[in-house]
């Protein structure tokens, strides 16, 4: 502290406690309306306070509810959404592995333009290819499956580029004791560069998996069938009924189970969290 | 740093099967889809799907004598300025003060980061749900304040809406780059301005403010990228582009149209407009981040 203000430090207290208690309003009012009766919501205004209905709505929701929208049981969607983040976030992380230890260890015949082709999906995101990229996995019968939610993801320019700055900083003395001990370069990867790696590997880990969690756009094109929706499509379709058809205690408590994965891995894992975030967009 | 490494492995076929992975997941889904909507972008295709013919820049002329597509470009540009706006300065505060205190600094940290978990699509159901008509908590409050709120009537309260969801998920990542930025300005320099009798206002504003601009300039550009690309699901989940299609952002429509409206050759275009919005914005953000390295 520069100088005594208290003032000023209470102005900053105050102020920051607006801050969280507005950030965490909708949250608050979800778990409220996800321990209530559906017939209490939709008398506006819904109570404020916590109702006795949590557990009958969360088993409600994880079974299979009997909604005006979807009732397609949230366990299912649960399971979907956790296979797929998990694929794409460790299907991302071995790729860019691999491709940054190829272009910095290896001398081949079109490496930069390998890198160069790399870089650039970094600007060609889903929403700006939508149309063929749901053709190309339509053609190849990928639509409704783990295959089609995850491969066309799996791609990462930001991790191979993170790995590939990474790798740069390892001292080349390494490498060289590591090929007077006659190690060939798979062994060298596996007992040098990858344990050196752990600490960007989890960062990358807390990023991707929240990327892969929260997909909406591509799940929504490439999934038809209700028993491989991510939850977070689940609950989009849950609420097609309308403002006051809907079983908002049912989606609140949906929206709950969908909120508690990523957010238990940010606050979990906040160094690495941090870390990620601020490794990634470097 | 090095740019290269001094020694290497040598292998004939190793690096190339090292790469394999990626190459295919590149080649097959992003490349050649972006030239599928290069090509189909010049094309028109029958009703029925039958035949194709090129069509030159007619679906690019199309697209700008089509006045809805123009309304999504001020829809999207309105959109994003506020998002920006309104979510760099609230974080700004927010870490500012953060910044400031010493006892609690770390609970206010945890409890402002975490709405970056949560999902767009999600973002949007739960401020729907607040703000549902007839029987959101915060609409009762507002009609009870005399504003009768209806984001399904009022083009502004839709407006309102997505973008108070899209700022409430984006304070988190903002606050994080602020407060780090924040924290590596050097003491000394604000004490010296302390000593020169600076007030904290002062301070703020002459010291810390424009030697927090990399950090600044960098979020606006991250949070145009996120208010252009990643909203879908906020937009998607509380208003479907509507009223009308008047919170219909670029990325809805391209959506809109090549999969509720089939138009694939309009669809296509807009993707290339796109693209080339992303191409703009990744150039901007590389070109900063080489003077930060210069600093």
């Amino acid at each position: 502290m520069v100088e005594r203000k208290p003032w000023l430090d209470w102005l900053a207290h105050a102020i920051l406690l607006v801050g969280v208690a507005v950030v965490a309003f909708p949250l608050y009012v979800t778990f409220v309306a996800a321990t209530q009766t559906a017939e209490a919501i939709i008398h506006a205004p819904m109570p404020l306070l916590p109702g006795g209905h949590l557990i009958d709505n969360m088993s409600a929701a994880l079974g299979g509810g009997t909604g005006a929208g979807s009732s397609a049981p949230v366990a299912r969607m649960m399971w979907v959404s956790f296979v797929t983040a998990m694929v794409i976030t460790v299907g991302k992380i071995a790729i860019s592995l691999l491709s940054a230890f190829a272009i910095v260890y290896f001398r081949f015949p079109l490496r930069q333009l390998f890198f160069w082709a790399i870089f650039v999906t970094l600007m060609l995101p889903v929403e700006v290819r939508i149309a063929p990229t749901y053709q190309v996995v339509a053609d190849l019968h990928m639509l409704n499956s783990y295959a089609g939610l995850t491969v066309p993801l799996i791609a990462s320019a930001t991790a191979t580029f993170l790995f590939r700055q990474f790798f740069l900083t390892v001292p080349d003395e390494l490498v060289e004791a590591s090929r007077i001990d006659g190690a060939s370069p798979l062994r060298f990867f596996k007992d040098v560069l990858l344990p050196l790696s752990t600490t960007s590997i989890a960062a990358l880990f807390v990023i991707q998996f929240i990327y892969g969690w929260n997909q909406y756009l591509w799940p929504l094109l490439v999934t038809t069938d209700e028993s491989m929706y991510p939850v977070v499509i689940g609950i989009k379709r849950m609420i097609s009924g309308g403002e006051a058809a809907n079983d908002w205690n049912i989606v609140m408590a949906t929206a709950l189970l969908a909120m508690l994965p990523p957010a238990a891995v940010v606050i979990l894992m906040q160094r690495w969290f941090v870390k990620g975030l601020v490794d990634t967009e470097k | 740093m090095a740019q290269e490494k001094r020694v290497v492995f040598r292998s004939g076929w190793l690096p190339w099967l090292l790469l394999a992975p990626q190459a295919a997941v590149i080649g097959v889904f992003f490349f050649w889809p972006a030239a599928q909507a290069l090509l189909q972008s010049l094309q028109q295709q029958d009703a029925f799907g039958l035949s194709t013919e090129w069509v030159g820049l007619a679906n690019f002329q199309a697209l700008w004598a089509d006045a809805s597509y123009l309304d999504s470009f001020k829809t999207t540009a309105l959109f994003s300025v506020l998002v920006a706006g309104l979510g760099l300065s609230i974080s700004l505060l927010l870490a500012v003060m953060a910044n400031r205190v010493v006892r609690g600094a770390a609970v206010y940290k945890t409890l402002l980061i975490w709405p970056y978990a949560v999902a767009p699509a999600i973002a949007g159901v739960l401020w729907l749900f607040m703000f549902a008509p007839s029987i959101g908590i915060v609409a009762y409050g507002l009609r009870a304040l005399g504003l009768d709120w209806n984001h399904l009537l009022n083009s502004r309260h839709a407006m309102t809406l997505i973008v108070m969801a899209a700022v409430w998920k984006q304070i988190s990542y903002n606050f994080l780059f602020f407060l780090a930025g924040l924290q590596s300005i050097p003491r000394s320099l604000i004490e010296a301005a302390a000593i020169d009798g600076a007030s904290p206002w002062r301070r703020f504003w002459d010291v810390t403010f424009p030697l927090l601009s990399p950090t600044s300039f960098f979020l606006l550009v991250i949070n145009i990228v996120y208010a252009f690309f990643d909203t879908f699901g906020i937009v998607d989940a509380a208003t479907q582009g509507g009223p009308g299609k008047e919170t219909a952002i670029l990325v809805y429509k391209v959506y809109h149209d090549g999969f509720k409206a089939l138009d694939l050759g309009g669809s296509a275009a807009q993707s290339v407009v796109l693209m080339v919005i992303v191409v703009t914005l990744t150039v901007l953000q590389f070109r900063f981040v080489e003077k930060k390295v210069q600093y």
